[in-house]
């Protein structure tokens, strides 16, 4: 593999704002840190999701499933497991589930795709209810040592792992795969792609990232139950802020994460109640005036100054 | 004097949809370095007979083998790799991409599958030889219809097939164009590539084709050169009905 000057360049940056970021739980702020975590953790949701979403243009509705899945997989093995181990045990199950997912779903088209995974959250949900019943539990606790700044740590971690694993990816014949299929699916397979095989791959990576994610954060809720954990509204977070980033560029969604969270946690604080609301609102404003998110933005102010440069010119 | 094994075998290949016998027990042979007309009245079932070839639909009886190995039932993406490539009734291009892009897929993941420089190295060559050199960088919606038709035959060459198949290729081009059109395939058959031509316009189809297969109604109705099956009476009635005939 070659790099190129910018490539390099890219890294180097990349590392450096890692190392910055990396610095907040020393700020000694616990309210910054708690909203660092909140964007960390959607930045990987977020960035994961679009890695596959953004070039097939399936939107999956799983994330929730997945994460829960991860919290699960931490709620009922911390007292044995060490913590490090936990959380890449989710993100094999999160990888299996996907696969065996994919396996049965992507080859629906569009809509049906979607409410699908939304389905999937809602049936892993239920499984687990109906398994606590048959064992008369409620719910799970987790009381571990962790503090919030090691779990800012490792999702700060899992985050700089995806975007490592997407730029490879973006540069790996599976990636331009990917695009293609997003383009027209028939040209795809004449054009000897194994379409099947390559979204399965890449619908791997949110599913695990997700139940990574998830058992990283389990700690954090001491207590867990399945109404917490498979939360539908996750998903649904998970799909705006990318969508309001952008899913066709790798950074598109940090774009949408950052602007999304500090305006949640402004409205949750002032405005308890109206969270929906926004969430709703914010749907209305992407579809309406941000169809491509901000990347679309800059790309067409981008385009224009071009343009104009050139007509000067 | 017996061919050679031919490169294609297709054999009683039938399609049907429902009631509707789409192709019926179709038979016929594509020997190396031929070009072969695969023509008929529309609606005759020539595109689907492609599309069975290609993959792109399932047969419902018979066998198709490419160089004496069955490639019918398998995806379409395993009997591209295996060597066949084709292009498509009304153009297929990837929107999102590059002219240079949408050659480079094909490059990448057909029969030869290169990556990287080699890839683009390849593309650019088809490029040039399809006639759209250094118009790598444009997207591909600022191309002319013609030029559309040349990036998605540049695709189906940059895998290096053994087997093209031409779905229409010359339908829709203006005179002019249309000579380049011819010209640029007879360019291809002096290659040596062996070519399925699915094709209504006539001049193309004497000037290029060494051997014709004529469908009516799904079934085969004549096979030969195209000075034979041009003046075969049944061929005739296919497509003008009986009274000329």
């Amino acid at each position: 593999m070659t790099l190129t000057a910018s490539d390099l360049r890219n890294l180097v940056l990349a590392a450096l704002a890692l190392a910055v970021c990396a610095l907040l739980p020393f700020g000694g702020s616990g309210y910054w840190l708690g909203i660092g975590v909140t964007i960390v953790m959607f930045t990987a949701l977020a960035t994961s999701w679009a890695l596959f979403s953004g070039p097939t243009h399936y939107i999956s509705l799983a994330t929730a499933a997945f994460f829960g899945v991860g919290t699960y997989v931490t709620g009922l093995g911390f007292e044995v497991l060490p913590f490090w181990s936990l959380i890449g045990i989710a993100g094999l199950i999160g990888a299996v589930l996907a696969a065996l997912v994919g396996f049965a779903t992507l080859r629906l088209s569009g809509v049906y795709f979607v409410i699908f995974t939304l389905g999937l959250a809602e049936l892993v949900r239920q499984v687990i209810t109906w398994g606590q019943n048959m064992t008369g539990q409620r719910g799970l606790y987790v009381l571990t040592d962790i503090t919030e700044a090691g779990i800012y740590w490792w999702l700060l971690g899992l985050s700089a792992a995806v975007y490592l694993g997407g730029w490879l990816i973006g540069r790996s014949r599976l990636g331009f795969a990917l695009r293609i299929i997003g383009d027209d699916e028939t040209v795809a397979a004449h054009s000897g792609i194994n379409t099947a095989f390559a979204k399965v791959m890449l619908f791997m990576v949110p599913g695990a990232v997700a139940a990574m994610t998830g058992a990283i954060l389990a700690p954090r809720y001491v207590y867990i139950e399945p109404s917490l954990a498979f939360a539908p509204i996750l998903s649904f977070q998970v799909v705006i802020m990318a969508l309001l980033g952008g899913a066709s560029r790798l950074w598109g969604p940090l774009v949408g994460v950052i602007p999304f969270t500090l305006l949640l946690e402004s409205i949750s604080s002032n405005f308890p109640n109206q969270t929906t609301l926004v969430l709703g609102v914010a749907f209305l404003v992407i579809v309406y005036f941000l169809p491509r998110g901000f990347v679309g933005l800059l790309e067409d102010a981008r385009g224009g100054l071009r343009k104009r440069a050139g007509g000067m010119a | 004097m017996r061919q050679a094994s031919p490169v294609l075998a297709v054999r009683g290949a039938t399609k049907r949809f429902g009631g509707l016998v789409a192709v019926n027990a179709m038979d016929f042979d594509v020997a190396e370095h031929q070009v072969m007309g695969l023509i008929g009245p529309n609606g005759s079932g020539k595109s689907t007979t492609l599309n069975l070839i290609s993959g792109a639909l399932p047969l419902t009886a018979g066998t198709i083998s490419l160089r004496g190995t069955p490639i019918s039932g398998l995806p379409a993406q395993t009997i591209t790799r295996k060597g066949v490539s084709r292009t498509f009734q009304l153009v297929r291009l990837l929107p999102s991409m590059t002219v240079l892009d949408n050659v480079v897929a094909g490059a990448v993941f057909g029969h030869r599958r290169l990556w990287g420089a080699e890839a683009r190295a390849q593309a650019e060559t088809l490029l040039e030889r399809v006639g759209l050199g250094g118009q790598g960088h444009l997207p591909v919606g600022q191309l002319t219809y013609i030029d559309t038709k040349r990036v998605e035959l540049a695709r189906t060459l940059a895998g290096d097939p053994k087997l093209l198949l031409l779905d229409e290729w010359l339908a829709g081009l203006n005179p002019t164009e249309l000579q380049i059109g011819i010209d640029l395939i007879r360019s291809l058959r002096d290659e040596g590539r062996t070519i399925i031509l699915v094709e209504h316009v006539m001049d193309a189809i004497r000037s290029l084709c060494d051997r014709c297969v004529v469908m009516a109604a799904g079934t085969k109705i004549a096979e030969g050169t195209p000075a034979e099956v041009l003046s075969d009476a049944e061929v005739i009635r296919a497509y003008l009905g009986d009274d000329d005939a």
